[in-house]
């Protein structure tokens, strides 16, 4: 049991996806620009990683080798198609906002990644685990970056002003520049840079 | 010339690594020296060049609403746009399936220098993400596709370059120690994305 729980929360710091294994920053940057996509889009990828790892890891002993990959494009790609559809269904708004990048999941290294290393060569409800663990490692950096990038650019928190008033008449301004894509990446990399002694120390 | 337009716009400013983050996987995984990342950067032009019209040919005449009205008058009414993900894939895996063999067959040098990279541009989101774009872009032409695929490549070709010439020159800096590697490398990244910001405004018309 103990075993199985670490295949869900290694993912979150030890081996985060992100910020350790360098995987899945194609689409991790653009949606965070406001709070409530990342989360959604967070979501979706658990979702997409969990089901495609479960799905692969059945699957695992009938799969020829030299065609693997496009074996797993295609599980991830019907899933993608299914999350795309449902998040249109559900939450229309968010899904205009996200646009490409929920296609972009298909080719979100995170989830090849693990279908390589993991689900090829482990039983279906641990590959299970492992891809729940390894998406919410990604939504959780997601989720940090959003809440500063929303904080200090637009002042709010999911849609909701969190800034109080007084401080704009006092001469606050928000920081226009979070809201531009180069912030994410160089939030990131200040969350590598706090990461690293920690791990350094273990 | 609205071509022309498209391409310097997707070049400077709709740049794939800077305004979108598409390819960001390889471009910090090979981007530690020049040679290598030029290699892989004529690769993405190559797949991208031939993808992105392959797939707005696809989107134009099988996918979109009323697409396969010329194949009989009863299909006017259907619309195929969720399989586009599933085809645009599949495309796109087997052009790099052929790439691969050409590149292997006719320049074996650049095969081993790239190594293991040629596959995995299968999966690199610039790729997939110009098509995707292409499609939510609603291009006119092929030869504006053709341009947007160009542009796009050329642009996320100048990024690796550019930041594997930066790499391999700050191996001499003095940088603290748990930002060394892809830390400073994201940091670099969004530094350039400023610069390259100064383009914004720019229009062809």
């Amino acid at each position: 049991m103990n075993k199985n729980l670490e295949l869900i929360t290694a993912p979150l710091r030890k081996t985060n996806p992100v910020t350790v294994l360098i995987l899945g920053i194609c689409s991790a940057l653009a949606v965070t620009a406001k709070l409530k996509p990342a989360l959604v889009m967070g979501l979706s990828v658990t979702v997409v990683v969990a089901l495609s790892n479960l799905v692969i890891s059945l699957l695992r002993k009938g799969i020829p080798a030299k065609i693997r990959i496009i074996v797993q494009l295609i599980v991830v790609a019907a899933l993608v198609i299914l999350v795309d559809q449902v998040l249109k269904a559900f939450v229309y708004d968010v899904s205009k906002q996200l646009s490409v990048y929920v296609g972009l999941i298909i080719t979100n290294c995170i989830v090849m990644g693990r279908l390589e290393a993991f689900a090829m060569a482990n039983k279906p409800w641990e590959s299970f685990l492992d891809g729940i663990g390894n998406g919410l490692g990604y939504a959780l950096i997601l989720v940090v970056v959003a809440f500063f990038r929303e904080l200090f650019g637009s002042g709010t928190l999911l849609g909701f002003q969190v800034i109080p008033q007084g401080l704009y008449d006092f001469g606050y301004v928000n920081n226009g520049l979070m809201i531009l894509p180069p912030m994410a990446l160089i939030i990131i990399g200040v969350i590598m840079w706090l990461q690293k002694p920690e791990e350094d120390k273990k | 010339m609205e071509s022309l337009g498209i391409f310097i716009r997707s070049i400077f400013i709709d740049n794939m690594i800077f305004a979108y983050f598409l390819g960001m996987c390889s471009y910090l995984a090979v981007s530690k020296n020049v040679k290598t990342s030029f290699g892989l950067g004529v690769a993405v032009v190559f797949v991208l060049a031939i993808t992105v019209p392959i797939n707005y040919l696809l989107d134009e005449y099988v996918l979109s609403t009323g697409a396969l009205a010329w194949l009989s008058p009863k299909f006017a009414g259907v619309n195929l746009d969720f399989l586009s993900f599933i085809l645009f894939i599949a495309i796109i895996a087997a052009i790099v399936q052929i790439l691969e063999m050409v590149v292997e067959k006719f320049t074996p040098a650049l095969y081993s220098s790239l190594g293991i990279f040629l596959p995995l541009i299968a999966v690199n989101c610039a790729i997939m993400g110009a098509s995707l774009f292409m499609q939510e872009r609603d291009f006119t032409t092929v030869g504006q596709s053709l341009a947007y695929g160009l542009g796009s490549g050329i642009g996320w070709l100048l990024a690796i370059v550019g930041i594997a010439a930066i790499r391999e020159k700050i191996r001499y800096s003095h940088i603290p120690k748990s930002l060394q590697g892809t830390g400073i490398a994201f940091i670099l990244t969004g530094l350039m994305g400023i610069a390259f910001m100064s383009f914004l405004g720019i229009t062809f018309k």
